[in-house]
């Protein structure tokens, strides 16, 4: 059954969240995580760091984002109410954003003047690469060669902002390799670089502080629910690759019962295909990338290729918070095929004018297994964590 | 007595001990064995034996690329234990298994350190454990008295190395510079390494030092090892392989190399 949480503080003092997170790293990094830890810790304290951030999030990210009611596929369904929180309006396209300026903000107050990122669909690259043009910053992003392809527009985003992205040709050539080849930059490059995580993945403080920038998803939504409905809302639905938007969007309402949380997972061709990046529903506890966290590996420990056509979500593993909120119950983990993100694109594009991005796209999806369950009292909100100009490419091509 | 202890035990004074890195299952199953026994033969000292993992972070592409090979050979935990087991029916050389934690974690790592104890493993080094997480496996190491051997890095405090000498035994493994693994430019190493060996000197003492990382000759190895007790070497010995396996004398072409590292030509 569910526990009832009514204080959730998490991770604790060495990064863990219950039994997932820690700092799985090579000693060469040690220094420069705590350091992290240190930094972060005194400016989330410092007045004038956070009101910094958040001129940046106002002026330049344009938040607050909008809390839209979707009429027309409220009347779709016709039951609960459907709201869509709008981070597909954030600059860039994507709440990934709300974590790279933070971090840029960070590396400053750390004087380093070398920023590296990994990226899947290139959103936290073109995100990275614009917090680091806006600041004069220099920026390597790591890719994966098969993600190159399908994200092309956003590659040649970020040439033009003018980071430099490296195709990484190794493994699979998506998200996991890319992340080995950053981290693998990181522990040669320690003394001068600042490694900007694009999800709450990695060693601590990484899980905690990414969700930390990106709870102001969650909190705007939680005041403009009260306005719009006078109360909170009965579901919240967000897509889940290594977790960052769901987690911020989930993150001021964990401790709201009442509230029932479900993240959406990628389940690719299905869950039991073998071609999946449902790692919550498929895998188990295991270690990559600096956390402990579910994984999909196979019997002897080595880590299998996921799949899924979101390169956002085409990843074997999740952050450990999720795992944590997973193995707790308190929020609820499906996954929704290829074909069902599909569906749900052209759903949301006829019937609201917005293309939602393919990672969105699966959070969406869900509506047609929840929606039968609500009733017209209820209010839904899923989080519309970004626009599919750049999935254009592999849209067109499964029309 | 735990093999390497005794190992360091019989060093003269100035000896520097020589521990080899291969892959296991690299160039293929059956001949991990043979070149361990046949290193040993021509000079190494100890056998650090790679646990090949999908995503070695902390690796170069060297190393990367053998541990994909031995991963498409089929290797395993167990396949790895038996070889031990066929090594130590024929030598005493201390074998150190190094590798990352995550199919260690999915062996058990209750199983993982009683079967690697008992097939004669000597200690264990695995990169991706800092001291600050060792927990996950010092309880089960100490009950199968397999030593952890932990790193330290030229960005490491005083107190971190002090840390790394308080939870190691065996010896502690000298990283000579903050990268990933791999065969570089000896001169590059050298610059930094002497006042990163000093610090060490001054505060790991209850441990011997191994210096590791970017050797690859004789040359270098005395030159990064001046002052440690002795020197690693993995990647130049993986390229070697690669370079001549499978011509028929790809294992002499190793064994001259590592007859080199310890001798000179
Ligand atoms: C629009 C969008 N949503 C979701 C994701 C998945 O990441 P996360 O699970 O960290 O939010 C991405 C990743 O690239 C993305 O671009």
């Amino acid at each position: 059954m569910q526990e009832v949480i009514t204080k959730y503080q998490q991770p604790n003092a060495r990064g863990y969240f219950g039994q997932y997170g820690g700092k799985f790293v090579p000693e060469i990094l040690i220094p420069a995580v705590r350091a992290l830890e240190e930094e972060y810790e005194r400016a989330s304290k410092d007045p004038s760091f956070n009101s910094q951030l958040n001129e940046l999030l106002d002026e330049y990210v344009g938040r607050p984002t909008k809390l839209t009611f979707a009429n027309r596929l409220t009347e779709h369904y016709g039951k609960a109410r459907i709201y869509m929180k709008r981070e597909d309006l954030c600059h860039t396209g994507a709440h990934k954003i709300n974590n790279a300026i933070g971090q840029v903000l960070l590396a400053q107050r750390m004087g380093k003047k070398r920023i590296i990122a990994e990226t899947g669909a290139g959103q936290h690259g073109v995100a990275t690469a614009t917090a680091c043009a806006k600041f004069g910053l220099e920026c390597v992003v790591y890719m994966g060669a098969e993600d190159m392809v399908r994200q092309k527009l956003n590659v040649d985003r970020m040439h033009l902002l003018g980071a430099e992205v490296r195709s990484v040709e190794s493994g699979s050539k998506t998200l996991k390799d890319a992340t080995n080849e950053a981290i693998r930059d990181w522990v040669t490059n320690v003394e001068d670089t600042f490694y900007i995580i694009g999800s709450v993945v990695g060693p601590h403080p990484y899980p905690m502080m990414v969700r930390n920038f990106h709870r102001v998803i969650g909190d705007e939504t939680k005041r403009q629910i009260m306005e719009a409905e006078g109360k909170l809302p009965d579901y919240l639905i967000a897509c889940v690759g290594g977790g960052s938007n769901a987690m911020g969007f989930f993150y001021p309402f964990i401790e709201d019962e009442s509230v029932n949380i479900i993240g959406i997972e990628a389940a690719g061709f299905g869950v039991d295909s073998g071609k999946t990046a449902a790692t919550l529903t498929k895998g188990t506890p295991g270690i990559l990338h600096g956390s402990m966290s579910y994984l999909l590996h196979d019997k002897n420990g080595q880590i299998e290729l996921a799949h899924s056509i979101s390169a956002g979500l085409d990843y074997p593993g999740i952050g450990p918070e999720h795992s944590h909120l997973f193995d707790t119950g308190r929020v609820k983990y499906n996954a929704v095929t290829d074909d069902e993100a599909m569906e749900a694109v052209k759903l949301l594009s006829k019937k609201e004018g917005i293309i939602p991005a393919l990672e969105t796209a699966h959070a969406f999806a869900w509506l047609e297994n929840l929606m039968s369950t609500t009733t017209e009292d209820q209010v839904v909100i899923v989080n519309c964590s970004g626009r599919g100009d750049k999935d254009m490419g592999t849209i067109s091509e499964n029309l | 007595m735990n093999r390497i202890t005794q190992k360091f035990k019989e060093k003269a004074a100035d000896e520097k001990l020589m521990s080899l890195f291969i892959t296991a299952g690299y160039p293929d199953l059956e001949s991990t064995v043979e070149i361990v026994l046949g290193m040993e033969e021509n000079g190494a000292d100890m056998i650090e034996l790679g646990m090949p993992f999908s995503d070695p972070l902390a690796d170069g592409p060297t190393i990367q690329y053998s541990s994909d090979i031995a991963i498409k050979n089929g290797i395993t935990i167990d396949k790895i234990f038996e070889m031990v087991v066929e090594i130590r029916k024929r030598s005493e050389i201390p074998i150190i298994l190094m590798g990352y934690m995550n199919p260690v974690l999915r062996y058990g790592v209750q199983e993982f350190c009683e079967k690697a104890s008992r097939s004669g493993v000597d200690g264990l080094i695995l990169p991706d454990i800092p001291v600050d997480e060792d927990e996950i496996i010092r309880e089960h190491a100490e009950a199968n008295n397999l030593p952890l051997i932990h790193l330290v890095a030229p960005n490491s405090s005083d107190i971190r190395m002090k840390l790394a000498d308080s939870k190691s035994s065996g010896f502690v493994y000298c990283v000579s510079v903050t990268g990933v693994t791999g065969a570089r430019d000896g001169k590059e190493v050298s610059d930094s390494v002497d006042r990163f060996i000093e610090r060490v000197r001054e505060n790991i003492i209850g441990n011997p030092v191994m210096v590791g990382f970017g050797i690859k000759s004789h040359e270098d190895a005395k030159r990064i090892a001046s002052n440690a007790d002795g020197f690693i070497v993995g990647s130049a010995l993986i390229n070697t392989i690669k370079n001549s396996y499978p011509k028929p004398e790809w294992k002499q072409d190793l064994y001259s190399l590592v007859y080199s590292l310890k001798f000179r030509n």
